[in-house]
């Protein structure tokens, strides 16, 4: 009698997924190329400072890091507590940062060498008496061009 | 009749489609690397520095010092951080030709003739203890003194931001105002 029951009795025709594929294909690709794999475990905690003036380091393959901040929880029973430097995987010391600056040098090409960039990557409540230590041993390399890196803060 | 080749199922092709999408989301670090930019001075021998002692008269030094309780200290007397900027802005800029802010000479360039460039130099110096973020806060206010009066000017002279110049205005307004902070070597080794 009434004009909308009209289910005799008929399924619903299930969704079709045959484009499922294609959305997580879409959403695999983008992950894929924004991706940057880490290459180096890190060893220390950083919580990196804020600041305005940011530039943005263009050439990834040009740039080399230095970490400085605590040991992780787990390094604590032999490094200690106190704010330490980590070249690639390892701790070092500051006289290592020039042998390590020239490392670095001699994997890339001559004509990209005066474009290297070093970042500095450093725990905001470290001493400066380390950071300097390392900016003398940076200045020794002729390692001039440096980056503190820093997160973006919303202006004023 | 030939059969007809049964057709593939691509039921799977999600599945592990979603496996390597989960292997990738896991991975990924999406931190933009980005920071502060500057440029360390040319290493000198310290055997060598002793001679060169070129004189910079006093009021074309702007003092800023950043002690291991992390207080600033600006030209002589106790600031806040929030005010650096200004403090650094009217020294660089010196619009009224105060006799304590820096000289000026006249200097030839493209685009602005001649114009008066401020001889003035930014001298920071902090000490052993001093927090690393609090340094670079002081680095970043005095950054953007800079910035702000190179974007000043590139908008009173050109009508738009200094970003979106060409790079030969940029160098005449780099001239104009230029990036000099010198670090002095940091105090209080033994306190």
């Amino acid at each position: 009698m009434s004009k909308f029951r009209k289910d005799d009795g008929k399924e619903l025709p299930p969704i079709s997924t045959a484009s499922l594929p294609d959305i997580v294909f879409m959403l695999l690709f983008f992950f894929m190329v924004s991706t940057t794999m880490r290459e180096v475990t890190l060893k220390v905690r950083m919580h990196i400072p804020e600041a305005t003036e940011l530039s943005k380091l263009e050439k990834k393959s040009l740039v080399s890091y230095i970490y400085i901040g605590e040991p992780l929880p787990m390094y604590q029973s032999t490094f200690g507590k106190a704010p330490r430097i980590q070249l690639n995987d390892q701790f070092a010391t500051v006289d290592e940062v020039q042998d390590f600056i020239i490392a670095e040098r001699e994997v890339r090409e001559e004509a990209e060498q005066p474009f290297m960039v070093t970042s500095l990557k450093i725990d905001e409540n470290t001493r400066m008496s380390i950071v300097g230590d390392v900016k003398q041993e940076l200045r020794k390399s002729a390692a001039l061009n440096i980056n503190y890196s820093s997160r973006k803060r919303a202006e004023r | 009749m030939a059969k007809k080749i049964p057709e593939i199922p691509a039921a799977s092709l999600a599945d592990i489609a979603f496996m390597l999408l989960i292997f990738f989301l896991v991975t990924t670090t999406m931190d933009v690397d980005s920071g502060l930019r500057r440029k360390l001075p040319q290493w000198v021998d310290p055997a060598e520095l002793e001679e060169q002692n070129n004189e910079i008269n006093e009021r074309n030094i702007f003092v800023v010092l950043v002690n291991k309780n992390n207080d600033l200290l600006v030209e002589g007397d106790y600031e806040q951080i929030e005010n650096l900027r200004d403090r650094a802005k009217e020294f660089m800029a010196n619009p009224y030709n105060a006799e304590n802010l820096p000289e000026k000479e006249p200097v030839e360039l493209p685009y602005f003739g001649q114009v008066m460039v401020t001889k003035g130099v930014i001298s920071l110096r902090n000490d052993l203890d001093t927090q690393y973020g609090v340094y670079l806060a002081v680095q970043n206010e005095l950054v953007a003194a800079i910035n702000e009066l190179r974007d000043e000017l590139a908008k009173q002279e050109f009508g738009k931001a200094y970003e979106d110049l060409d790079s030969d205005k940029q160098d005449a307004i780099k001239k104009i105002y230029p990036l000099k902070i010198s670090e002095a070597e940091p105090k209080g080794k033994n306190i």
